[in-house]
């Protein structure tokens, strides 16, 4: 199968951003689509420390620390730019008014449970910064993530063993290998990369997963 | 007359008693008040509650403080980073409390207790570690979390610009936590790059209302008057 590198995995969540969205990207992997927005697209990114029209990283040496993202890197604001405090930040992703997150998980379960927080190790120091806030107030909640760990094991799930960041919140799942969406049935397959049949991806979902190629979603 | 300046970062810790509750600003050291926090550790008060986003970056700010281990709990969403080591080997050798709070969390918990509200219902957390055992209710049938204010007796922030009466304008993404936890505290104390003569901020522009704010120190003009 042609399994798709990251940069590839970010062209196609950005492919299903529609122009006019007002969108978060999570920290990690999601982060890789503010690259992969077509330059003709008017979407406005969102950090939650602050800011709507954030641009891409300045040049080096141009840093500014008083303009960062999430992660805490140097971005740029772009023309039409707003700045915020913190209550106003959560209350655009609480009051329902983000179109759309981008976040990375550990597992994401077949009722659309995601946990991508913690851990959950004995000694691990809990951190979960916005994510719980973005997981269940944006209005559309995705995920884009590798299919399987690097151990091989399943990410989507029956259930998560993992902590939950929030409850029946992800709608869809851009992983390297395929698209999905989380329904009230279940894991559906819309997209499947080149040379992959749905039997073997089923093997590779830790729940059951219907073909849904023939059904227009969006 | 009202005069909210002080002259010295000293001056402005006065009154600040052990056992006190502080809203430290800052996302990461963006708006992190790093005059305000080297005077509190001048100052001396120990036992205290700490309430900001992070849980300390490097060795300096909040980090330092904490290394005086006169923090007794830290009250944040994201402790952990990758150079939050001085909270870290606090937490691991059990010589700190930590409560953590989703983001959107601590800043609405603190914009209530800085508009009077006694508690608020909210999904966020519902069904996760972090909202066990706490009271729900399902509202127009969706499972909400009861959540409770954070009151501080005092908050150190950072801003840009101040007039007298402690009207605040702010820079870029360091305004961060700076005006929720401004309504929060019973003293508002603020460290800015500039103290402006009255009438000069645009009132259109003025994102902290001089209500919110007790005292004001430019401890960086200070040191540049100084030499």
């Amino acid at each position: 199968m042609q399994r798709m590198n990251r940069e590839l995995m970010a062209a196609r969540v950005a492919a299903d951003i529609p122009d006019g969205s007002y969108v978060n990207l999570g920290i990690g992997l999601p982060t890789l689509v503010a690259n992969a927005l077509p330059g003709d697209l008017e979407v406005i990114l969102h950090t939650e420390n602050g800011l709507l029209g954030m641009g891409p990283a300045p040049e080096k040496g141009k840093e500014d620390w008083d303009l960062i993202n999430a992660g805490k890197q140097a971005v740029t604001a772009l023309p039409g730019a707003a700045y915020f405090h913190h209550a106003d930040s959560f209350a655009m992703m609480r009051g329902g008014h983000l179109d759309i997150c981008v976040l990375g998980a550990f597992q994401v379960s077949e009722k659309g449970d995601l946990a991508n927080w913690h851990t959950g190790a004995a000694d691990a120091i809990p951190a979960v910064g916005g994510a719980m806030d973005l997981a269940i107030g944006a209005k559309k909640t995705w995920v884009m993530m590798e299919h399987v760990t690097k151990e091989g094991q399943h990410k989507l799930v029956r259930n998560c063993t993992y902590p939950l960041t929030g409850m029946a919140c992800v709608s869809r799942i851009y992983t390297d290998i395929a698209v999905i969406d989380v329904t009230t049935n279940g894991f559906i397959a819309i997209e499947l990369v080149p040379g992959l049949e749905l039997a073997e991806l089923a093997t590779l979902t830790g729940a059951a997963i219907t073909d849904g190629r023939n059904r227009k979603t969006v | 007359m009202i005069n909210k300046t002080v002259t010295t970062v000293e001056e402005a810790m006065s009154g600040i008693a052990d056992g006190s509750t502080i809203l430290v600003g800052g996302f990461g050291t963006a708006g992190m008040p790093f005059h305000l926090i080297d005077a509190l550790i001048a100052q001396g008060a120990k036992d205290l509650t700490i309430v900001s986003n992070n849980a300390g970056n490097g060795d300096t700010g909040l980090a330092a403080l904490l290394k005086t281990k006169r923090v007794r709990k830290i009250i944040c969403s994201f402790p952990r980073q990758t150079d939050s080591w001085v909270f870290d080997g606090l937490y691991r050798a059990g010589q700190i409390e930590l409560e953590v709070v989703p983001q959107g969390n601590l800043a609405e918990r603190m914009r209530a207790a800085g508009a009077g509200i006694g508690a608020f219902f909210c999904p966020t957390g519902y069904g996760t570690l972090l909202a066990a055992e706490r009271e729900t209710r399902v509202i127009a049938g969706r499972n909400h979390v009861l959540e409770y204010p954070i009151t501080g007796d005092f908050a150190l922030i950072k801003a840009l610009k101040a007039d007298r009466w402690g009207n605040l304008v702010y820079r870029k993404t360091a305004r961060n936590f700076g005006p929720v936890m401004a309504t929060a505290a019973k003293t508002t104390i603020v460290e800015v790059d500039e103290i402006v003569e009255l009438g000069t901020l645009d009132p259109e522009g003025v994102v902290t209302p001089g209500i919110f704010v007790q005292r004001v120190v430019a401890p960086k003009h200070l040191a540049a008057r100084a030499t």
